[in-house]
């Protein structure tokens, strides 16, 4: 049956992209078309006391200038997304959650809560003009004390960021199974760390972007934007301005990256909207870089304080884990991230203790949202710095802890004890773990490499290897939209809830219908990112797309495959048992001359006098699934890094990178591998380049690409990978998810690999990013350690 | 990001360039490749009411050899520089340095006498100017000036430049080919501006001392620094662990850095040691393989 | 503010235009010769999307004028695609080692390597990582990129 699935196909998408003809937000262009520009708050916390828009109104080329006063009343202020923020009731129960209305203004009314937080907006001929405008408003602010460092938020009197709140602990929750305090007890050994994952930004090459237009006949607004999620947009637009959905229509064109940040509603997606209704043309905004580093959201940000109970022979027996989320001025997806760290942590370990409680805190920063990962990377740092910290206590090689406490393959399925955050019992459901290491130990020649170690370090060459794990809940339901049908032509076009920013939608999903349809991928049309296609669409986030999206169109395209078949028989007048299908065509087992094309099949299927689908059917070949996942899947990894560092200097060098994986059944192998190497080079820009600074009063440090780091060629050598295939047993396919597993190991990985390399010196690095200076710093340290007990 | 409005004047010659300048200089900005200018135009952190783009006046463009020095033009843009046969030939160390100038799209458009007008201090053709004592030759209304980098250089970002004076052409001294010489640097990533950089040229005596030691350090102080005193040092020792990790030492003291995002004042202090150690012994080696590099 | 009149050599076509002197070189691709395959990503020239030729050199076009170009001949990503609407060697090595994701930086890279093709027709990857440094990727991590390059000279010097 799956002729295509498994293969490398080349990208049908790619054409376009190549050529230059792909068409991004800021590509389109419309009649009488006007450009927005942000006017955006230049202090971390202040009170707006008057702005003064004379000036800027009386500019030749300037067509409205708003502020939140002009919106008061006419748009709502955007809240915490619903969609990501509910709980299911056993989880309420189990975890005992606080969760606090938090909310942003479209433009700022009031108050500023963090730097870049739109305050007016320009329309204008042009964005030279609309710039020219926004430079001469003039905001009066009457600053408020700021605060920045979440543990300052956190004390009693601290300024209040969401004002109606009592403090600025917007949520919390405490997960618990078995004992851990008990444990803490039990041990031989204690380990207490404090282990930080800073903030970063995702980055996409391409910028936001909105285009709006308003058609007045159909009292209709066409908005198109460069988003992961078209469906949760349409529905924010309409809360906010008071619409129902149907006159709202969301398109996601070519998008230029995502990675979670462009997965979620900004206050720009319904203002540019409500622009163009009001004045009643097109208005266009596309996001310059300064904007994009001070005010689409970021992400990360926490901070862990463990405990660890274990035993001299390298058992771990329970972690007991308190953290921060620095959520900056909002939290709009909930417990999305934070839960994500508290049911990841223990990942492919037994630890039969754990109890984690978690505080989620704002702050004057831009709010904090998911991206590549979404909170797993930050754990994964944290388990498996735990993993090489005990290790190294007990000077045995970090391998033999890992293995001491891995899950074994006949554990599977394999019961954390706790619950997912959709409610389902947390079972890895497939996998081997053991065997996962064992196969990387291999790739990199482990025992070969530690002979070699020595050696070099005997010669002043300081090369080191650092070794991850993950096992990460892919595949997020609640559900996924295909819509598949054969039109008159006979074309096969399948539409789809989940639209891509880059994963290749329209060619895996074309594998997948192909070869339930027995065509070829290139004759299937997938469409995707436009909510006129389909009743409900979730979006592309949290490595679901394949899964969810995948089963989706699976199953519809063998429900159509049947219809197809019921249609054909009537036509040759046989049973469709009868049949077979191949190339376009049904025919007779027996008699392969007898046959229906799909063209002859899809008009016989038209409703009216002479329409050949059976009493009972719908006329017409087309077909609606919606999966529904009964949980989350679990793909897993292991990351082999090894570095060879300049002890005089503090630099890194990434000698090589291996990594084995298990994405379930692979649709793409060609698409997967680069999944893999391109999360691993955000993961490798996490740990070694990539840091949101902020100073003390919140102005942003790193505003530009001169300042934030972005890896180039130079740094992201080219990954070995491997696989294992362990099929999921919550889909029809196999599938699990990938997108987002490549970023979240490197941080780990890299810093074992550092620590290894240093070794003897006892170097910590429970920081991120490692760069050179804070290195250096660390090594100056350890050296003083060393001399001191050396000295006495 | 898009510039803010300016007057756009675009002089033929170097003689119509300076005259504008005398005209206008105190409200304008000269654009030559406008590979650091048109970044802080875009951020509208410059807002010139002119803007002279001299980019298309004629001769200012050329390497050439005259006496002791290679004398280049200020429009020579950088791809040139790390092209040319004749640089490569008499003055390796900026053939080498050149190449650490940002990325080949940079340097395709990137002018030699605008990243000298520029003044950043971590910028490479500086440091490799002001260690080997070349000469900049500033050109007005009244004629030509020759300028020592030391009192070109005056802080971040700010050079001797007045709002009427135009880079005419820079000079670098040729290097005798039984020198050895090296330039080295360290950035967080590839093409970033350096965190420390160093420009070293030696000559050795026929005993293996050094005879002359030339060396300047960028990215640590606020201008391109001369470090004489271990130069001084050097001259007449022998090139050893011992005198290589001394003239380190020195070096630490000598440096002034400041704390930024990428690295601590102390951790740039220290770094400048050690890249003074690894340019020396670089610039040495080259000098008794008889290679210049 | 009076425009100034320009003429260049876009893909091969003579242009006339008057432009405002502070318009950007890659607005006026975009806005005014409505080439929207050079894509804007910084605008303060270091992602190298929106690079382009100007003269046979590549070049961020984000970091020039349009009026200094002026007199130049530019080429764009439009201009790879052969008559027949085959693709280049490049961008079919592009294609078969899925050298892009999502494609915004693509065009970009393909303007940096083009010209890099023309003069090193057998790069080592080394010189390959150094010629593409200059342009961010934040999708595919560069390494299909480098076999695409690696690929692309090889067809060549077929």
């Amino acid at each position: 049956m799956t002729k295509y699935v498994g293969q490398s196909i080349k990208r049908k998408e790619d054409y376009r992209l190549v050529t230059g003809t792909g068409q991004f937000v800021g590509d389109i262009r419309m009649a009488n078309m006007v450009e927005a520009v942000f006017v955006r708050s230049t202090h971390a916390h202040a009170t707006i006391i008057g702005i003064d828009i004379s000036e800027a109104q009386a500019l030749e080329g300037v067509h409205a200038i708003l502020t939140g006063k002009d919106i008061d009343g006419k748009i709502k202020p955007l809240v915490q997304f619903e969609s990501h923020c509910a709980l299911p009731p056993n989880l309420v129960e189990a975890i005992n959650p606080t969760i606090h209305f938090c909310y942003e203004d479209v433009l700022a009314k009031n108050k500023v809560m963090y730097v870049g937080q739109p305050i007016a907006v320009v329309v204008a001929e042009n964005r030279y003009v609309a710039e020219d405008a926004a430079d001469l408003i003039k905001v009066k602010y009457e600053t408020l004390p700021v605060v920045v460092d979440p543990f300052k938020s956190l004390e009693k009197g601290a300024p209040l960021i969401q004002e109606h709140l009592q403090s600025n602990i917007q949520s919390n929750f405490h997960v618990t199974t078995g004992n851990a305090v008990q444990s803490l007890k039990d041990a031989n050994h204690i380990l207490k760390a404090r282990i930080k994952t800073p903030r970063v930004s995702s980055n996409p090459l391409e910028t936001r972007g909105v285009v709006s237009t308003y058609e007045n006949r159909t009292n209709q607004l066409h908005v198109y934007s460069s988003t992961q999620l078209p469906f949760e947009i349409r529905t924010y637009i309409a809360r906010s301005l008071d619409l129902v959905e149907q006159q709202i229509r969301v398109t996601a064109p070519d998008v230029g990256g995502g990675f979670g940040p462009k997965g979620g509603v900004h206050p720009e997606e319904i203002m540019v909207p409500y622009l163009s209704k009001l004045m009643n043309r097109p208005v266009k905004w596309i996001e310059d870089r300064l904007e994009h580093m001070t005010s689409a959201r970021h992400s990360r940000d926490q901070i862990h304080d463990v405990e660890v109970a274990y035993n001299r022979d390298g058992t771990i027996l329970g972690i007991k884990d308190h953290f921060i989320i620095d959520s900056g001025a909002v939290n709009y997806f909930g417990l999305t991230c934070a839960y994500n760290s508290a049911y990841h942590l223990r990942g492919a370990y037994k630890i039969p203790n754990y109890d984690s409680t978690c505080q989620i805190v704002l702050t004057n920063k831009t709010p904090n949202v998911p991206f590549r990962g979404a909170g797993r990377p930050e754990v994964v740092f944290v388990m498996d710095r735990i993993i090489d910290m005990v290790a190294r206590k007990l000077k045995m090689d970090p391998v033999e802890v890992m293995r001491k406490n891995m899950i074994q393959a006949e554990d599977m399925p394999y019961d954390q004890g706790i619950l997912v955050k959709d409610g389902a019992q947390l079972i890895y459901d497939s996998g081997d773990y053991p065997a996962a290491l064992d196969q990387g130990l291999k790739m990199v020649d482990y025992e070969g490499f530690r002979e070699q170690q020595k050696k070099w370090k005997k010669q002043g060459k300081l090369v080191g290897v650092g070794i991850s794990t993950y096992v990460e809940g892919t595949g997020a339901g609640p559900f996924e939209s295909a819509y598949v049908t054969i039109d008159g032509s006979g074309q096969v076009v399948a539409y789809l809830g989940a639209s891509p920013q880059g994963q290749g939608h329209e060619t895996v999903f074309s594998q997948i219908c192909a070869d339930e349809l027995m065509l070829s991928p290139n004759e299937i049309t997938i469409r995707v990112g436009d909510t006129a296609n389909l009743a409900f669409g979730a979006g592309t986030y949290a490595s679901r797309s394949a899964v969810n999206a995948g089963s989706a169109i699976q199953i519809a395209s063998a429900k159509l495959r049947e219809k197809v078949l019921v249609v054909a028989a009537a036509m040759l007048e046989v049973k469709s048992s009868d049949l077979q299908m191949e190339n376009g065509k049904a025919f007779v087992k027996t008699q392969p001359e007898k046959c229906v094309t799909y063209k002859e099949i899809a008009e016989a299927a038209r409703p009216g006098n002479r329409c050949k689908v059976p009493a009972g059917m719908e006329p017409g070949l087309q077909v609606t699934h919606y999966f529904v996942p009964p949980t989350v899947t679990f793909s897993s990894s292991v990351h082999i890094a090894m570095v060879e560092v300049d002890k005089k200097t503090g630099f890194v060098e990434l000698k090589g990178y291996s990594v084995v994986h298990d994405a379930g059944k692979v649709i793409n192998p060609m698409i997967v591998d680069g999944q893999v190497q391109g999360g691993i080079a955000q993961g490798i820009g996490a740990a070694l380049y990539e840091e949101i600074v902020y100073d003390e009063k919140g102005q942003l440090l790193t505003g530009s690409y001169m300042d934030y780091l972005l890896p180039t060629s130079m740094e992201i050598p080219t990954v070995e990978k491997s696989h294992q295939e362990f099929l999921s047993t919550r889909n029809p396919l196999g599938i699990k998810g990938v997108g987002e597993g490549g970023a979240i190991s490197p941080p780990a990985a890299i810093a074992n690999a550092v620590v290894d390399a240093l070794d003897p010196l006892e170097i910590m690095i429970n920081l991120l990013p490692i760069s050179p200076s804070k290195l250096r710093n660390w090594i100056k340290e350890a050296e003083r350690k060393q001399y001191k007990i050396e000295v006495g | 990001m898009k510039p803010a409005k300016f007057n756009y004047l675009r002089p033929s010659s170097m003689e119509e360039a300076v005259h504008y300048l005398s005209e206008y200089g105190e409200d304008a900005k000269v654009l030559s490749g406008g590979q650091s200018l048109i970044p802080l135009l875009n951020m509208r952190l410059s807002t010139p009411k002119y803007l002279i783009d001299i980019g298309r006046a004629e001769g200012l463009s050329y390497i050439k050899e005259d006496g002791e020095s290679l004398v280049i033009g200020t429009l020579t843009k950088h791809t040139e520089i790390e092209k040319s046969e004749l640089v490569k030939g008499k003055c390796p160390l900026l053939s080498e340095a050149i190449r650490w100038v940002g990325h080949e799209q940079i340097r395709n458009r990137g002018t030699v006498g605008g990243s000298i007008a520029h003044g950043d201090p971590s910028a490479e053709l500086p440091c490799v100017l002001t260690a080997l004592r070349g000469e900049i030759v500033i050109v007005d209304v009244n004629g030509e000036e020759i300028v020592s980098p030391e009192d070109f250089f005056l802080t971040y970002m700010l050079t001797s430049l007045q709002p009427d004076q135009l880079v005419k052409e820079i000079r670098f001294p040729r290097i005798k080919p039984t020198c050895g010489s090296a330039f080295v640097e360290v950035a967080r990533r590839h093409g970033d501006f350096g965190l420390v950089e160093v420009a070293a040229v030696v000559d050795l005596c026929e005993d293996g001392r050094f005879s002359d030691v030339k060396l300047a350090i960028g990215g640590v102080n606020s201008v391109p620094t001369l470090l004489e005193d271990v130069e001084r040092l050097l001259v007449g020792k022998e090139p050893t662990e011992e005198i290589f990790n001394e003239a380190g030492d020195l070096t630490m003291e000598l440096v002034e850095p400041e704390s930024d995002l990428h690295g601590t004042a102390e951790y740039r202090r220290e770094l400048s040691g050690t890249m003074v150690i690894r340019a020396l012994k670089q610039a040495t080696d080259r000098a008794q393989g008889g290679r210049v590099m | 503010m009076e425009g100034i009149k320009i003429h260049l050599k876009v893909n091969g076509q003579d242009i006339s235009r008057e432009v405002d002197p502070r318009l950007l070189l890659s607005d006026f691709i975009r806005e005014n010769l409505l080439l929207t395959g050079t894509h804007i990503g910084c605008e303060h020239g270091v992602c190298g999307a929106c690079t382009i030729q100007v003269n046979g050199d590549p070049v961020r076009s984000c970091l020039m004028l349009a009026v200094q170009a002026d007199g130049c001949e530019v080429k764009t990503v439009e201009s790879l695609i052969q008559e027949n609407g085959e693709l280049s060697h490049l961008q079919q090595a592009f294609s078969d080692n899925h050298a892009l994701q999502c494609g915004f930086c693509t065009p970009g890279f393909l303007m940096t390597l083009s010209s890099f093709l023309e003069e090193n027709s057998n790069p080592s990857e080394e010189e390959i990582r150094k010629c593409i440094s200059g342009n961010l990727c934040r999708c595919t991590g560069y390494s299909n990129i480098i076999k695409a390059v690696k690929q692309a000279a090889q067809t060549v010097s077929n």
